[in-house]
């Protein structure tokens, strides 16, 4: 029991020490995130070289490296690369947001698709395509529909969080507000397309199902650097949130502001969902899934913030990728990503309860 | 004995109290919990908070923690007003253990006494030697060890106890508040709990603690503070302070108190009114 002077040998983690720089050592949560962002970009090359004009692996990789030829280099980098990077920003920002918020509420049933974000977006979105005035066509003629989703989006969250706070955020309590205003939100959704002009339900109804058809290149460029900003505020803050964890007073007996550090990154995680709605439409279930996903392939007791990411990429490139070939109707990238993953989130559970 | 601290520091010297608090009010919005109060945690003890349901007791530690700000007073942390200081560098001296923490299904018990190096790690310095070291002799001053690789979950509610108290001794702090660290446990791992922290006492800690069974309280503690309403009614060692009139002013209990039979502690037998037989003399001192 004593203490004592000598070195005592314990197993604990082992680390990585460079200098005054240290981590603690987990090669087989390493091992799989690697090899997830490796079938993610794999995806995402085979995803380029389908299409009308097929082009092989390696041409995909040599024009990337820029080393290919003109003809590839226009189909591939000014026609089909907007998309495939669509998808990949897309799934990592919709992984990572889930992550935030699952671990923020400790709960998994958690996602931006739960607190009204995706919601708040599409009943934005419907309401201007639908509204016949001339404030709604200036809104949507001055900002476009894409920022003036991502603003529904934004305000919902927020009116959630607000709603939900009580000296604190209860994670169950985020839920249960969350749930209420997604309800009512699509209710206004329905109510709108209901009573809508047909020619503009039509329009309505392609943003609503969530699809990366006809991405520009401006609208990527937007997104991609929105997800990059907000990746680097999350990566700073995350190591903060390591010990809310295991809750609030725990968190704040080791030092931490919690209020502050919580309130950081939940405002990261809606701004996160609200880019990839934006972007691409309300895709629904990655967010839920990706990052349950990851935290059983990558062994980690919470999810992992990067490993969901890969895992949120893969699953919306993959997806995309089936919903173009694989299937003899194209279908929107939403409903492939739910029938994906659903079954293969269930899969693992049942795997963990046999074992 | 050598007194010796996690990190291997001498403690700060000197009889003065680790932590006080100064006409601390404390409340929950409008209602105050406690109003008023001083008290002083002398240095190398145990102290242990008691009182009736609702008397404020984990308040007043939540308070000492700065987990809660008090309306008015103040705490002072060797010698400084905690408010001023940084949550990080309270971290650092003080060690808080809230009443039945969860931990995320599947954590090991490594991961989370590792967790409790973070007052000490930055985002480039997470996991530095020093981090190791310490928490190899947190696991084993707690005697858990040997169950570094499990999931916290898999352990019992004995040895889960251990482990949480094991992570605020890695955050190098030889200054430990406890909420009601037996709650939930049955008699025998409280006594491995308690046990724990008399361990840790003898290595040098201050531990202030909540708890519920008095008889615990009375024989695992150098200092009794009785609370009722908010106030304390009472201070000082169990052999002075627990006595049948006292047990009756905080708690409404009629008690008979008598010498532990195997300990030199006093020993508190609750005179209830099923299956008593009581002598008239002791009868009549009970009432």
């Amino acid at each position: 029991m004593r203490p004592g002077g000598t070195a005592v040998k314990v197993p604990v983690a082992p680390g990585v020490r460079l200098g005054g720089v240290s981590f603690v050592w987990r090669p087989w949560t390493a091992g799989v995130t690697v090899l997830l962002a490796a079938a993610a970009f794999l995806v995402f090359c085979l995803s380029i070289g389908v299409g009308d004009f097929p082009i092989g692996l390696p041409r995909v990789l040599a024009t990337i490296a820029g080393r290919g030829e003109q003809v590839d280099e226009f189909v591939i980098l000014d026609l089909r690369m907007p998309r495939a990077l669509a998808g990949l920003v897309v799934g990592i920002a919709l992984g990572v947001s889930g992550a935030l918020t699952q671990s923020i509420a400790r709960n998994p049933l958690a996602s931006p698709d739960v607190l009204g974000i995706t919601s708040g977006a599409g009943a934005v979105a419907v309401f201007l395509v639908t509204a016949s005035g001339g404030a709604a066509t200036a809104v949507v003629d001055s900002v476009g529909l894409s920022a003036a989703a991502l603003a529904g989006g934004l305000g919902t969250g927020l009116l959630v969080y607000f709603l939900a706070w009580r000296r604190g955020v209860d994670g169950l309590r985020l839920i249960l507000i969350g749930v209420s205003v997604t309800a009512v939100m699509q209710a206004v959704t329905t109510w709108l397309l209901v009573t809508a002009d047909i020619r503009d339900v039509a329009r309505a109804q392609a943003w609503l199902v969530g699809s990366l058809d006809n991405r520009s290149w401006d609208e990527v460029r937007v997104a991609l650097w929105c997800t990059l900003v907000l990746l680097a505020v999350v990566s700073c803050a995350a190591f903060q949130f390591k010990p809310m964890h295991f809750g609030d007073e725990i968190a704040a007996g080791l030092g931490v502001r919690y209020a502050a550090v919580r309130a950081v990154l939940l405002l990261c995680a809606v701004l996160l969902a609200g880019v990839a709605v934006s972007a691409a439409g309300p895709v629904p279930f990655v967010a839920l899934v990706a990052p349950q996903v990851a935290m059983r392939l990558a062994r980690c007791p919470t999810p992992p913030l990067v490993a969901s990411g890969m895992v949120g990429a893969l699953l919306l490139t993959g997806s995309d990728l089936v919903a173009r070939t694989a299937l003899p109707v194209s279908l929107p990238v939403g409903v492939v990503t739910a029938a994906i993953g659903g079954p293969f989130l269930v899969y693992l559970l049942v795997r963990a309860n046999r074992r | 004995m050598a007194v010796e601290s996690i990190t291997g520091a001498v403690p700060a010297a000197g009889g003065s109290a680790r932590l006080s608090a100064r006409g601390v009010a404390v409340g929950y919005g409008a209602r105050p919990v406690i109003d008023g109060l001083d008290v002083a945690i002398p240095p190398g003890v145990v102290t242990t908070i008691i009182g009736p349901n609702g008397c404020g007791k984990s308040t007043l530690l939540r308070t000492l923690s700065r987990l809660l700000k008090p309306t008015s007073g103040t705490v002072v942390l060797d010698g400084e007003d905690i408010a001023g200081l940084r949550t990080r560098d309270v971290a650092k001296k003080l060690g808080l253990l809230p009443q039945a923490p969860v931990a995320p299904e599947g954590l090991t018990v490594s991961d989370l006494v590792a967790r409790g190096r973070h007052p000490h790690q930055s985002w480039l310095r997470q996991w530095s030697s020093d981090d190791a070291a310490v928490v190899g002799r947190a696991l084993a001053m707690t005697g858990v060890a040997d169950l570094a690789d499990r999931p916290v979950d898999s352990l019992s509610g004995g040895q889960r106890q251990r482990v949480w108290i094991s992570m605020t001794l890695a955050q190098g702090t030889d200054l430990l508040l406890l909420d009601e660290p037996t709650t939930y446990l049955d008699l025998a791992h409280a006594i491995d709990v308690l046990d724990l922290v008399d361990d840790l006492h003898e290595s040098g800690c201050t531990v202030v603690m909540v708890l519920h069974d008095l008889n615990l309280a009375t024989r695992y503690s150098d200092n009794l503070v009785v609370m009722r309403d908010g106030a304390i009614l009472a201070q000082g060692h169990p052999r002075e302070v627990i006595t049948a009139e006292l047990l009756h002013e905080a708690f409404g209990l009629r008690a008979k108190v008598i010498d532990d039979p195997v300990g030199d502690r006093p020993l508190i037998v609750p005179i209830g009114r099923a299956h008593v037989e009581l002598d008239p003399v002791s009868a009549e001192l009970a009432q």
